[in-house]
């Protein structure tokens, strides 16, 4: 929001940090809250630039955010956030972070710009630069007519949009977003969802979403981590999963002599769960689309359906929520290669 | 840069230091203080207070100006000496109209932010708990320091200027009494209100609160005390607490007061009290167990 040319010799935020390098870290870690163990000794190492955090309510996507942000102490395990730890470098770690809470978050008695103005000012803006990123981030939000309103008055999409503003003013390193979408009309998610992926493919700021909407995390996640019950159920690479799914095609075919798996076969494409008429072919490299027509001419068979896997998201998920918690999956396939159950 | 750009971009421009960043929360309060009325006018009411103490210290000192009203500077000596009861008046009649600022700006500062789910986004950002009670409690400590001690130095000024400073050494306890008692009377009426504003979360509801502890508690002490001959009922009237312990501080004569330990302890275990209860409520999100 602010032309880096206009600080040419300021010190300001870090730069964003190097796509690949650990995001957050965890190891054992638990919390609890009286005799009720909200996180059950998670093990994560997420990397994504935008992660996703699925699960029911009540799984412990929240209580993770919290516990990231310094509010819930471990009672075992660590976190570690950029590469800081969460317990011991609590301020470091916040210094880093822009968080959006699920619940209504804004101080009363303040107009649209003062609040966010506010924000910016305890993240460490000067008063002056506080007050410019203020008003971009209303605008960049499209808040930029109601910016001067109190607050009160907001609709929920509005608060929802301001509590993204304060999140972003002070160009936070990783941004942690609680259910961005909950309660939006269909206009007003679309408009959020598009405001994340813009901010994602910036590639300033890398992101956690928690979301229990699949299709909110698909859209804008390419790393999944799926908790249920405190426990991780599934961590899954969906950037690896998507290219994967570029290579898994089904096939339906009608007619011929029933030579044409055996051809498809001998394009040197794997295949499973074969049956005369329904085919599942994994396409090696250098193997395209065009081969399969082809062949369907060659062979007389007609081909009624032929379409890339999808819906990979919601398989891990069904399949996270029923089997035990498991560690770690990282997908390019239907299952089979899944270790312990899980998925 | 222009704002119809609508671009995310990172900022790269100088950040304030840390261990000052803090601050930014009570200037935000006092932008919302001066902005009220009743704030000017209860300081010009407090002003015009101290005005009066000053002129009565400049007429004691100015023979000429007395001898207008027909009197010598024996007579106000008589009347209104200027010694240990005379800083304790002023700051006992501060101390109301402290009160008052505090009805007026004390219950808003933490409930606004806990009404609203505001706290989780100060507390997500490099600000510790600490930070932010101490942020607050800046709010009513530098306008209650105004009222009280602020003034009361202006006065103890005035009064070394035109006495001599030798005055200022023999009246050392004075000069310490006031300073101590203003901030033993900062310290727990502003921990006490920044409490009740955290656990009551409603500025109305917090108001009604700290009158009925000032007017309700007292009738009922001060039955309890002449009623039922109990000392300790006097413990329950806190401007006779205030009053008390000011007494000891000035090295004024008691009276017929509650026994200075109780009284010290009474207004600890309110700054006490208040503390744990802030230590409980202000926390991003509250656990239920």
């Amino acid at each position: 929001m602010t032309d880096p040319s206009r600080h040419p010799a300021a010190g300001g935020s870090p730069p964003p940090t190097e796509a690949g390098s650990p995001v957050v870290e965890l190891e054992g870690l638990e919390v609890r809250f009286g005799h009720l163990r909200a996180l059950r000794g998670i093990s994560a190492r997420l990397t994504g630039n935008a992660i996703g955090l699925l699960g029911p309510n009540g799984a412990g996507k929240t209580t993770l955010l919290h516990t990231l942000l310094g509010f819930y102490r471990p009672a075992a395990g660590t976190a570690r956030v950029l590469g800081h730890d969460v317990t011991h470098h609590s301020k470091q770690v916040r210094a880093l972070l822009g968080y959006m809470p699920e619940r209504e978050a804004f101080v009363a008695g303040m107009s649209g710009v003062r609040f966010v103005r506010l924000m910016a000012e305890l993240s460490g803006l000067p008063p002056e630069q506080a007050l410019e990123r203020a008003h971009e981030a209303l605008h960049y939000v499209g808040l930029g007519e109601a910016r001067y309103r109190p607050m009160e008055s907001y609709s929920f999409g509005m608060k929802q949009l301001a509590k993204l503003a304060q999140a972003i003013v002070h160009s936070p390193r990783l941004l942690l977003l609680d259910e961005p979408t909950a309660g939006l009309d269909p206009p007003a998610r679309e408009r959020m969802l598009r405001l994340i992926k813009e901010i994602r493919d910036t590639g300033e700021v890398r992101l956690i979403l928690s979301s229990h909407l699949l299709r909110d995390v698909e859209e804008c996640c390419d790393e999944v981590l799926v908790l249920k019950a405190g426990d991780v159920a599934a961590m899954t690479d969906l950037a690896e999963e998507r290219r994967t799914n570029r290579r898994f095609l089904e096939i339906e075919t009608q007619g011929g002599n029933g030579s044409f798996p055996e051809a498809v076969r001998a394009l040197g494409c794997e295949l499973a769960a074969t049956t005369p008429t329904r085919i599942k072919a994994v396409l090696p490299e250098g193997v395209g689309i065009d081969a399969f027509y082809r062949l369907a001419a060659e062979h007389g068979v007609q081909l009624r359906r032929l379409a890339f896997r999808r819906d990979s998201l919601e398989d891990i998920f069904l399949e996270a929520m029923e089997g035990a918690p498991v560690t770690e999956t990282m997908g390019p396939d239907t299952g089979e290669e899944r270790t312990d159950g899980g998925l | 840069m222009a704002v119809y750009e609508q671009l995310y971009r990172r900022y790269q421009g100088p950040e304030t230091p840390r261990a000052t960043r803090f601050l930014v929360i009570p200037r935000y309060a006092y932008q919302r203080l001066f902005g009220s009325k009743l704030w000017w006018v209860l300081l010009a009411a407090s002003g015009l207070t101290t005005l009066v103490f000053a002129v009565l210290i400049y007429l004691r000192h100015n023979a000429r100006a007395l001898a207008v009203f027909g009197l010598t500077a024996d007579d106000l000596a008589r009347v209104i000496p200027i010694d240990a009861g005379f800083f304790a008046t002023f700051l006992g009649i501060q101390f109301f109209l402290g009160f008052l600022v505090v009805l007026v700006a004390g219950p808003t500062l933490v409930s606004m932010d806990l009404a609203n789910g505001g706290l989780p986004l100060y507390l997500a950002r490099p600000i510790s708990r600490p930070e932010y009670l101490v942020g607050k409690f800046a709010v009513l400590g530098a306008a209650l320091s105004l009222l009280t001690w602020g003034f009361g130095f202006l006065l103890i000024a005035l009064q070394a200027s035109l006495e001599g400073a030798g005055w200022v050494l023999a009246n050392a306890r004075v000069v310490t009494a006031l300073f101590a008692g203003s901030w033993l009377w900062i310290l727990v009426m502003s921990t006490m209100t920044l409490a009740l504003s955290a656990l009551i979360r409603w500025p109305l509801a917090v108001r009604g609160v700290l009158l009925a502890l000032f007017i309700l508690l007292p009738g009922f002490g001060q039955a309890v005390y002449h009623g039922m001959h109990q000392p300790w009922g006097l413990l329950l009237d806190l401007e006779t607490v205030f009053e008390t312990a000011l007494k000891g501080l000035f090295g004024l004569p008691l009276g017929d007061a509650p026994p200075l330990a109780g009284t010290w302890t009474v207004l600890l275990g309110i700054v006490a009290a208040s503390v744990v209860i802030l230590a409980r409520k202000l926390r991003a999100y509250e656990v239920v167990s």
